[in-house]
């Protein structure tokens, strides 16, 4: 049987990953299913232009909310519209230590979104590892490793991300570290899902019978095939990373004050939800909002187009 | 089914020893709560009698199995901040999260089934886009800035219902509750809303996907051949098909929603178990956590192995499968 397999003695031609120009053609069909629906369209402008506000806070926002020596009492509880004296116009306010809230808000976001985007990319590596090595070795790999995603999934990732920030303490890559504890398993699951259907056709068959490496054969042709699914779950963790960073600043066991998140200046502005200081919790909870829910519109109308079932 | 039911019972045993071991020695990690025990002022002398007092000068391990020991015997620890006992603390804060995960669970399936089986039956109406649209809103907004702004609404604008805390008890059958009373009643809406809104968005999904699912098949057809009515033909024989689902999703989710009620119970300043939690990780009080989630584990194992063998009933071929 090997003599006619490996006659030629040179390498064997083994099916993989499409040429580059296909892979641009693909992108453009991809973005023509996408724009269709002019919701999507929208939010994912509004993701994309929220990126930009954010990580160019230091050149859009007025003021650097870390520097305390650029803060003043004085200007302390300005209301929206209102002129500090710094000399310009506080546009969303400022809350009780002078901090301007828009500029809050846009730093606030960059943390959130740093936060939300290293979280899920190392909770897709981490899921993805777990995934292909199970579905690749099966039997008793296969059982241990997914029983203890299963268990995991069976479990509220607030829970679980709350227990590891007590555990690990305050600070980023704290909370990320929970996060990715929280969130690989649904990487995991959609992987091994994926995976395992992959696994039985015969391309994968063809590249495991060469004398190709397992981890070439599992990154470079089964990893492209497994895809689709797993940039889904991706933009709907990210999002979920970002409430879940937000709600563990809300309890008071993620980021303090002094390095704000939305969900540490949310909660910052519910001590004066009483009073008529709405604008300290309003605004950074809209921008959370709309954060979140443009992400999670963006993942649906990318599960749509991915969506074999919904293809021409 | 009765090698299943032992397989699954020792896989089930081996999973709480492994958490209530992963639990107690992370929990161990966290500082020294004998640093937020005592008096800074309080001499080498009583900081010793507390910490051996405490059994905190024993090893880990040793600690762990007088743990395990003591919760063998009911024993769940002392806590360190209330000075009560745990089971005590526990169970003097567990029939206020009861009566709030009930009714925000009557409200997610009361409104969530009906409303998700609409817009199946009408799939691309608009009525059934705008409730999908609502289901996305309670799956991705963040639970606690949804009560934040019921709160500002209905308590600060509004002035209509309480912002938070539980209002008078009364008695109803044999339980002392806030739901045999009318001011109960308005300070319990708010927050079994805002915690139903998430479960919800899960039921309208899910109830949705059945639905659709379920009108193309054939029975479906042939009914309609047979000329019975839509209501009939959903009633009678959709709803019955699609509810298999819907049951397994509603009780594994009854145990998340305990977890949700951590944020809906900060947020509502409603005295539950899990606003207990929430300040016992802010105050270091390690009995009350361990005991905490190591009941939360026993939870979720046993309404896995209760859905497991639920299904084993109905389905031969998972007892077929699980068995071998």
């Amino acid at each position: 049987m090997s003599d006619t397999t490996l006659s030629e003695g040179g390498p064997v031609p083994v099916p993989s990953a499409p040429p580059a120009e296909t892979r641009a053609t693909r992108l453009r069909h991809f973005w023509d299913d996408y724009r269709r629906a002019p919701m999507a369209v929208a939010a994912l402008g509004l993701v994309v232009l929220m990126l930009l506000l954010s990580f160019g806070a230091p050149l859009v926002a007025p003021q650097d909310p870390y520097d305390m020596a650029a803060l003043d009492y004085a200007d302390a509880f300005l209301r929206p519209g209102e002129t500090g004296s710094g000399g310009y116009v506080h546009l969303l306010g400022t809350d009780n230590a002078g901090r301007d809230m828009l500029s809050a808000i846009l730093y606030g976001l960059k943390t959130s979104f740093v936060i939300g985007l290293s979280a899920g990319a190392l909770a897709l590596a981490l899921g993805i590892s777990v995934g292909l090595t199970a579905a690749y070795f099966g039997s008793r790999v296969e059982a241990l490793l997914m029983r203890v995603v299963d268990l995991q999934l069976s479990m509220p990732a607030i829970l679980l991300a709350l227990v590891l920030v007590a555990v690990l303490g305050q600070g980023v890559a704290q909370i990320v570290l929970a996060l990715v504890v929280a969130q690989y398993a649904y990487f995991a699951r959609t992987t091994h899902g994926a995976a395992t259907a992959e696994r039985r056709k015969d391309y994968i068959e063809a590249a495991r019978s060469t004398p190709l490496p397992t981890h070439r054969v599992l990154l470079r042709h089964l990893l492209p095939n497994v895809m689709p699914p797993l940039i889904v779950v991706a933009t709907v963790q990210v999002a979920s990373a970002i409430a879940l960073e937000a709600t563990l600043s809300f309890l008071g066991v993620g980021l303090p004050l002094t390095e704000p998140s939305l969900g540490s200046l949310i909660s910052n502005g519910f001590k004066y939800i009483h009073t008529d200081r709405t604008w300290l919790s309003i605004y950074p909870g809209v921008a959370l909002m709309v954060t979140v829910v443009a992400i999670n519109l963006v993942g649906d109308q990318v599960r749509t187009v991915l969506d074999p079932r919904n293809s021409r | 089914m009765t090698g299943f039911l032992l397989q699954r019972l020792m896989q089930a045993a081996a999973v709480i020893v492994a958490m209530s071991v992963i639990v107690f020695t992370g929990v161990f990690a966290i500082g020294n709560p004998i640093d937020v025990l005592i008096d800074p002022g309080a001499d080498q002398a009583i900081r010793a009698k507390l910490i051996a007092q405490y059994g905190l000068d024993q090893p880990l391990w040793r600690q762990y199995f007088a743990f395990v020991g003591n919760v063998v015997r009911g024993d769940l620890g002392t806590s360190m901040v209330y000075n009560v006992p745990v089971v005590d603390l526990v169970f003097s804060r567990l029939p206020a999260t009861l009566e709030l995960v009930l009714v925000s669970v009557t409200i997610a399936a009361g409104i969530g089934i009906p409303a998700g089986i609409w817009a199946g039956y009408h799939p691309g109406s608009l009525s059934a886009r705008a409730i999908m649209a609502l289901s996305v809103l309670g799956f991705s907004v963040p639970t606690f800035w949804i009560g934040m702004l019921l709160i500002m609404t209905f308590a600060v604008q509004l002035g209509w219902l309480p912002s938070g805390g539980r209002g008078d008890l009364g008695q109803l059958l044999w339980f002392e509750t806030s739901l045999a009373t009318a001011d109960g009643w308005s300070h319990v809406i708010m927050p079994a809303i805002n915690l139903s809104l998430f479960k919800m968005g899960l039921m309208i999904r899910l109830s949705r996907a059945g639905m659709v699912e379920a009108m193309r098949t054939d029975y479906v057809r042939f009914a309609r051949a047979q000329g019975l009515p839509d209501h009939q033909i959903v009633t009678r024989h959709v709803l019955r098909n699609i509810s298999i689902p819907l049951v397994t999703v509603f009780g594994l989710e009854l145990g998340s929603t305990l977890a949700f009620a951590v944020v809906t119970e900060s947020v509502f300043n409603w005295p539950g178990v899990g606003k207990l939690i929430i300040d016992s990780i802010l105050q270091l009080d390690r009995p009350v956590m361990v005991s905490y989630l190591v009941m939360v584990v026993v939870l979720f194992v046993l309404i896995n192995l209760v859905v497991d063998l639920i299904y084993a009933r109905l389905d031969p071929r998972v007892r077929l499968k699980g068995g071998a």
